[in-house]
């Protein structure tokens, strides 16, 4: 699948050059390390984990990093080290979940603009238009405790707030690609609309794409730990990257650890992720420079 | 162009209207509803009917859009819970510090990102060029969040040498200065990424443009060349980027604001959020679109000023 369409947004397959000159990119190496290293440790959480991440032990709060707790302890004496790794595991479901859920959604809505009759592209951009007109994460903070924190709001938030990104992006290409010989050609042979889109339309348009949105992934990362942070996340006991910040916030005055711990894994994260798009853009399709 | 620009204020005018239609359906379909929110878990019944009935909200939704839509648009935004005052004064209040917020943000931004964007394309391709380019990417990537707490930690908290709190003393303007630097900072560095990148790549393409090359060979001086003709061009898709990234420091200026406990639309809300004082929420998500809406809106017509072919491409 995925060679397929390397193989039709450049005209030739992911062969072991192109992955040779992503790792020799020091940017791609490095993104590379950082993601594999992510997944792993997010996958291997309950092995890796030294401690149960909710296990209370109020005695030992506040502690630096020792041998018995690499990361120190938090205020209710919980080692960090193990809900950092746990709280990698939601990082990346929110992330990855949100990004396949706004990608679908925004195609559906994409597609049925850029190929549908006139006016139901004016509405869908219309809505499009006004999802975009709030600031996400002032949005969230609105509305998230009207539906209750948690992970499914969060990536209600995120998800709702992205599909019209990646919808006028399906609906620009779809309408570029709707002039194309190849789709005229179909068109004079009989085929109907929604067949030319689905089974030949989107084959050809969907690989920039797929690049784009796994360079949003370190965004929906930060996401979910800044919405976290600010009470409208995952809520305790479970662990979050952003839950950790918080309490690190709440007790930067007795100590710099929590801080440390709950932003570490985070910046490393969207480092990884930010990196490993960069270069994989650049391995892939050159002509792809994503404008800020 | 006036047309462009009349039917561009128009959906401005629009988007605004639908945003706050379904902002105030969103919030009344939401499973926790506002009157019970507001009046907490010991409200009876009849009293959660008669403060529905005195909100308004026993009118059929159409109707109560209307309502809202007309009190909106005569600048009622009702009563703040706690201070018992209009909203829109509590927002007079806050909105200014705000703005304050993002423009040192966005001054911040343009004082380094353009610079380093234009250094690094005159040197494509040395050392300060690919550094240029790891710097950027990764102040792209890092939360604001993590920017303000650092911040915090190591400058206030740590070295003492700028305020943790607040937004200083009212009238003393080093005061005020003082305690803008750390939450612009927060706000401003990822923008700082942006910027180079922007104003990398436009300056590459300028500085390879026909006119360059005859201000060349007319023998003028290359930094004349560079920071008088060359960058003046390449600045100008900076504007374009303006929208965007008034709505991504306006998530940015929450944090800020939140972990520097600094007045403003972001503190503002997250106290209303925990006191459910529902009108000031409401309200400053009110206040906040109008301004991304704002923004993106003068970036669309500025860039059709600039750019007339830039606005066949919006349609």
């Amino acid at each position: 699948m995925t060679r397929a369409l390397a193989l039709r947004m450049t005209g030739r397959l992911p062969d072991a050059a192109a992955l040779r000159r992503l790792i020799l990119d020091p940017m791609g190496a490095v993104g590379l390390a950082l993601v594999v290293l992510l997944i792993l440790s997010a996958l291997f959480a309950g092995l890796l984990a030294p401690y149960d991440p909710t296990a209370i032990n109020v005695p030992a709060k506040l502690q630096p990093p020792s041998w018995d707790h690499w990361l120190g302890t938090d205020q209710l004496g919980r080692d960090v080290l193990s809900r950092a790794l746990y709280g990698g595991q939601i990082a990346l479901s929110v992330a990855l979940v949100s990004t396949g859920l706004a990608l679908a959604i925004g195609m559906f809505f994409g597609l049925l603009a850029g190929f549908g009759p006139r006016w139901l592209d004016n509405i869908i951009v219309l809505a499009f238009d006004t999802v975009r007109a709030y600031p996400v994460i002032i949005l969230a903070l609105a509305v998230g405790p009207l539906f209750g924190a948690g992970m499914t709001t969060v990536i209600g938030i995120l998800v709702a707030t992205s599909v019209p990104y990646y919808g006028r992006i399906f609906r620009t290409s779809v309408i570029a690609a709707a002039k194309a010989e190849y789709v005229e050609a179909l068109q004079a042979m009989g085929m109907r609309g929604a067949r030319i889109v689905v089974r030949h339309m989107l084959p050809n348009i969907i690989g920039p794409i797929l690049i784009v949105a796994s360079m949003d992934i370190p965004t929906f990362i930060a996401a979910e730990a800044g919405l976290s942070f600010l009470g409208v996340g995952v809520k305790p006991p479970t662990s979050s990257w952003g839950l950790i910040l918080d309490d690190g916030y709440k007790f930067i005055r007795q100590t710099p650890w929590l801080v440390i711990a709950g932003s570490v894994p985070l910046i490393l994260a969207t480092l990884g992720f930010t990196f490993l798009g960069e270069a994989l853009r650049d391995v892939f399709d050159p002509k792809l420079r994503k404008e800020p | 162009m006036l047309a462009y620009i009349l039917r561009r204020i128009g959906l401005g005018v629009l988007v605004f209207l639908l945003a706050i239609s379904t902002l105030y359906i969103l919030v009344q379909a939401a499973p926790g509803d506002p009157a019970s929110a507001m009046l907490g878990p010991r409200a009876t019944p009849a009293i959660k009917a008669a403060f529905r009935e005195k909100l308004g909200l026993d009118y059929p939704m159409p109707v109560q859009i209307f309502n809202y839509l007309t009190s909106v648009l005569q600048g009622d935004l009702g009563v703040d819970l706690k201070t018992k005052r209009p909203v829109i004064d509590t927002l007079a209040v806050h909105l200014p510090r705000t703005i304050e917020l993002l423009a040192a943000s966005l001054l911040l931004a343009a004082c380094l990102g353009i610079p380093l964007g234009c250094m690094a394309a005159v040197r494509r391709n040395s050392v300060f060029d690919r550094a240029v380019g790891v710097l950027s990417v990764s102040l792209i990537a890092v939360p604001a969040v993590i920017i303000a707490i650092y911040g915090m930690l190591i400058f206030s908290a740590g070295l003492g040498w700028l305020p943790a709190i607040g937004a200083g003393e009212e009238g003393d303007l080093l005061s005020r200065l003082r305690h803008l630097i750390l939450p612009a900072v927060a706000v401003g560095i990822g923008w700082v990424g942006y910027l180079a990148r922007l104003v990398r790549a436009s300056m590459i393409e300028v500085l390879s443009a026909n006119y360059v090359r005859n201000a060349r060979a007319f023998g003028l001086r290359e930094p004349r060349v560079v920071y008088r003709y060359a960058l003046r061009i390449a600045v100008a898709p900076t504007v374009t980027v303006l929208g965007i990234g008034v709505g991504i420091m306006l998530g940015s200026a929450v944090f800020a604001e939140i972990v520097f406990a600094r007045p403003g639309i972001g503190k503002l809300m997250y106290d209303a959020v925990i006191l459910r004082n529902y009108p000031v929420t409401l309200g400053a998500v009110l206040a906040a679109t109008l301004i991304l809406i704002v923004s993106t809106t003068a970036s669309d017509i500025l860039n059709a000023i600039i750019d007339p072919r830039f606005k066949e491409s919006r349609e």
